[in-house]
């Protein structure tokens, strides 16, 4: 049901050369309030450059100001804190309270509360007090997402956030974050590869091809699209 | 104009040095990304060996024989790093950076007082082979021919290394290597071996460094700390890793160096850092880096 | 606040370090009652030089930059104590204390601006770089500085002049100076724990193990290396200054190079990916060195071959394999 729903992010006629091409040709992406996004297209496509394009346009803090957040393809975590301290850590930035230095981090139970609200929200509560870097590649991207979302921001980008996960472990994963997304209205992009996921998971599907915006629609439309089957959908790694 | 000259020429007689430190130290960056902070002192530990052996050895030998020896230094810095690299290096490529900066630093402190164990607190010098080349003069200054020896190595070794590099199969080797070591590895390339090769060309060139330059001034104990540091200043302008950036590098702080030892010698040193730290700034990568 | 989940024990709580630090407190405040004046003259070098190395490890464990310059900032204490002895006629050790705080911050502050931006080789060599520079100043300008011969710093005074330097000598720094010692490195503990339990002591960690994530979360990359520098500076600046009377005297020897190895060096050993590593370790190097220079001439190459050893099959250092061997013990038992 379209119609009223506010967009949330507008780019218009985005640019990026990398060299003689095209990295990203004047795109028009728009990404609206409470829904979640598919972006997909073949390696190259441009994908990753838009969303770095659009998550680094400002400054550290003029992007969280302005409601962005995003989680890493590669998992980039805090390898030796724990996850209960990466999170934390997050929402003491975010609340502008990180350059304290002489007070204990622990007295601020405000703060921890809320760490375990969000790794609860992303069934990571068992693991709050294990080292990042010693929990499970699932549990990884899992906690990555939940750093970003953190910073509760208006629109998440995810990095292929299955990729590098067991094919099993992928539903779980997607399970998880949509319905922490959807719970909160805010709006999430996903890059993805895997259709599956694409397709089960998506309001919006926006396909991209050698940088340029090739379909934007509902799955069903995008499913039924003849240019997006032919280049897309057929050169994409089979199941 | 013969002053300007000489200048000249001094200049170049410091990047000759300068250049065989950094290219080593650059070269094994390149190739296995370590930097070894003991590498200052594998040039001096070459500057000792040659000062000791035709200094004291063969003193009473003959220039020939002395110009024969002249490299030994090079070839003991050549066997030592042969020999550090798969003890003490190899064990911390797969470790986090602090631990191999812990370990290179803990073989300064070990090579600097191995020196003062085998030739003691004071300097070691290998004067007569310098005196034996005579000076010629230079408009109505003289100069000492001497030094010609070691800007001719100097160049000599830049050639040949370039030869080496980019034009045998071993330089494509290790080329490749640099670049992409599992690519290399899995098209049948021993990284180990060519780790060692690496390392020990490396040392050899610092040694080089060392054994050309003791007979002009003698080997003295804490010269591989102020050497480290100097080769330093070279990569961050030349760019670590480059070969071609450790040259124009050392050029750029022969030229520094000797200006401010003429102009201002105080703070000559400290001229160096501000090019550094230009560099910095505006290029980190250095001139002919990779970021 | 109800408790059904595990209250949220954070990343520390006050009691349990308290529970093991009160104890030992106690006993260091006894050792002059019980020991001998020299054992307690010695073992406040050892907690002088667990103030400088809990300074570096700020940098070195927690912020992940290991510094090979750190003897400039302990130098930079201990020649702004004995300037002030030679120009201004101070004695008073507060005044010292705040001399040697301002000089540590200016000079910290303008070193931390160069070598912070870099990453850790280039760091390490900078910091080096730096240390030398300033160890070369303090021969250049030998009219200030008093070049090798040094500068000679007398007893001061104490507690605002409360307690002074006049009598035995030996006494004085067995007993008063050695408890002032004692006190500052008490807060100088405390106050170091509060820091790295903090929420920028977490940012500082953040920014060890992951600088695009740190920033991306939203923390100042440069700006917080800064400050950790600053206050890493201030505290070995401080531990200098403390050192400089019971030294008598002050030379450009400590800011050389070996000297900052020694910091690096008695840090490793007590393990420096924990908090009360670097103070163990200055405590045991100390006495280490005390015994062992009557050995060895041949000092550096004792400690980088122990340094090569610790970093290949020790890298925790005497506090990381008590702690698990402790562990282990109790799996057993």
């Amino acid at each position: 049901m379209e119609g009223a729903k506010i967009s949330l992010l507008i780019t218009k006629d985005l640019v990026k050369w990398f060299g003689d091409t095209h990295a990203v040709d004047h795109v028009n992406f728009t990404v609206k309030e409470s829904e979640v996004l598919a972006l997909i297209g073949s390696n190259g496509a441009g994908k990753t450059t838009l969303v770095n394009l659009i998550s680094t346009k400002q400054s550290v803090h003029g992007r969280i100001k302005a409601g962005i957040a995003r989680s890493f393809q590669l998992v980039n975590l805090f390898d030796q804190l724990t996850a209960r301290d990466n999170v934390a850590l997050t929402i003491f930035s975010r609340e502008g309270k990180i350059a304290n230095l002489v007070a204990l981090a622990a007295s601020d139970s405000a703060v921890w509360d809320e760490a375990h609200e969000i790794l609860k929200a992303f069934g990571l509560e068992a693991k709050a007090r294990t080292l990042a870097g010693g929990v499970s590649q699932g549990e990884r991207k899992l906690l990555d997402v939940a750093v970003a979302y953190a910073l509760r921001p208006k629109l998440l980008f995810l990095d292929e956030p299955t990729s590098g996960v067991s094919t099993r472990e992928k539903a779980p994963i997607m399970d998880t974050v949509t319905s922490v997304v959807r719970s909160t209205g805010i709006s999430a992009a996903i890059i993805e590869h895997d259709m599956d996921v694409v397709f089960n998971y998506s309001d919006r599907i926006v396909a991209m091809h050698q940088g340029a915006i090739l379909a934007d629609g509902p799955p069903d439309e995008i499913r039924r699209n003849e240019t997006v089957i032919t280049n897309l959908i057929g050169t994409t790694e089979a199941r | 104009m013969d002053v300007l000259l000489i200048h000249l020429l001094n200049s170049l007689l410091y990047a000759s040095v300068l250049f065989l430190i950094a290219g080593g130290l650059s070269l094994i960056y390149g190739v296995m990304r370590i930097v070894n902070l003991a590498h200052g002192n594998i040039y001096a530990f070459g500057a000792y060996v040659t000062a000791w052996v035709i200094g004291s050895v063969v003193a009473n030998a003959s220039v020939p024989v002395w110009l024969v020896l002249l490299p030994v230094g090079a070839v003991a810095t050549a066997i030592l790093g042969a020999i550090l690299e798969p003890t003490l290096l190899r064990p911390f490529y797969k470790r986090a950076e602090e631990y191999q900066l812990l370990c290179t630093f803990g073989l300064l402190m070990i090579l600097e007082d191995l020196m003062r164990f085998l030739w003691g607190p004071y300097p070691l010098s290998a004067s007569a082979l310098f005196e034996s080349f005579g000076s010629f003069s230079v408009g109505e200054s003289i100069y000492p021919t001497y030094n010609f020896l070691v800007i001719g190595v100097g160049a000599a070794a830049a050639i040949f290394l370039w030869a080496f590099i980019y034009r045998t199969k071993f330089g494509v080797v290790l080329r490749a290597t640099s670049q992409n070591m599992r690519m290399a590895s899995a098209l049948g390339v021993n990284v180990n071996r060519v780790f060692i090769e690496a390392f020990t060309l490396g040392c050899f060139m610092a040694g080089l460094g060392g054994a050309i330059i003791v007979p002009s001034q003698s080997a003295v104990l804490g010269m591989g700390v102020d050497a480290l540091v100097l080769a330093f200043i070279v990569v961050v302008i030349g760019g670590l890793g480059s070969l071609e950036g450790a040259l124009v590098g050392a050029l750029i702080v022969g030229f520094v160096r000797e200006a401010g030892i003429t102009w201002f010698a105080e703070i000559e040193l400290a001229v160096l850092y501000l090019i550094a730290a230009l560099v910095l700034l505006v290029r980190p990568a250095g001139l002919f880096g990779r970021p | 606040m109800s408790v059904p989940a595990p209250a949220p024990r954070t990343t520390a709580s006050a009691t349990r370090p308290l529970r093991i630090a009160v104890p030992i407190a106690v006993l260091l405040a006894l050792v002059p009652l019980v020991l001998p004046p020299y054992s307690s003259i010695l073992l406040a070098y050892g907690l002088v030089m667990a103030i400088g190395a809990l300074g570096f490890n700020l940098l070195l464990g927690y912020t992940g930059l290991l510094s090979f310059g750190h003897s400039a900032y302990f130098g930079v204490g201990a020649y702004a104590v004995a300037l002030m002895v030679k120009y201004l006629r101070v004695t008073s050790m507060e005044l010292f204390l705040v001399g040697a705080i301002v000089a540590s911050v200016l000079i910290t502050a303008l070193f931390g601006v160069v070598c912070v931006r870099y990453t850790r080789i280039f760091f390490g060599i900078l910091t080096l770089a730096l240390s030398q520079v300033l160890w070369s100043l303090a021969f250049k300008f030998f009219w200030v500085t008093g070049g090798t011969d040094g500068l000679r710093v007398p007893t001061p005074s104490l507690f605002a002049g409360l307690v002074t330097g006049a009598g035995d000598k030996i006494a004085f720094m067995s007993h008063a100076y050695y408890y002032y010692v004692l006190i500052t490195f008490c807060v100088c503990v405390a106050l170091m724990w509060v820091i790295v339990n903090s929420p920028f002591g977490m940012a500082l960690q953040a920014i060890r193990d992951n600088e695009t994530r740190a920033e991306f979360v939203g923390v100042q990359i440069w700006r917080y290396r800064w400050v950790a520098f600053l206050v890493s500076g201030v505290f070995t600046g401080l531990a200098g200054a403390l050192w400089v009377p019971l030294n008598g005297l002050t030379t450009p020897d400590i800011m050389h190079w070996t000297f900052s190895g020694e910091i690096v060096f008695m840090t490793v050993l007590g393990g420096f990916r924990s908090f009360a590593g670097p103070i163990i370790g200055a405590i045991v190097f100390n006495y280490l060195k005390t015994y062992a220079v009557g050995y060895t001439v041949y000092w550096q190459l004792l400690l980088g071959a122990v340094l090569v050893g610790l970093v290949l099959s020790l890298p925790t250092g005497i506090v990381g394999t008590a702690s698990r061997l402790v562990a282990r013990f109790q799996g057993r038992s």
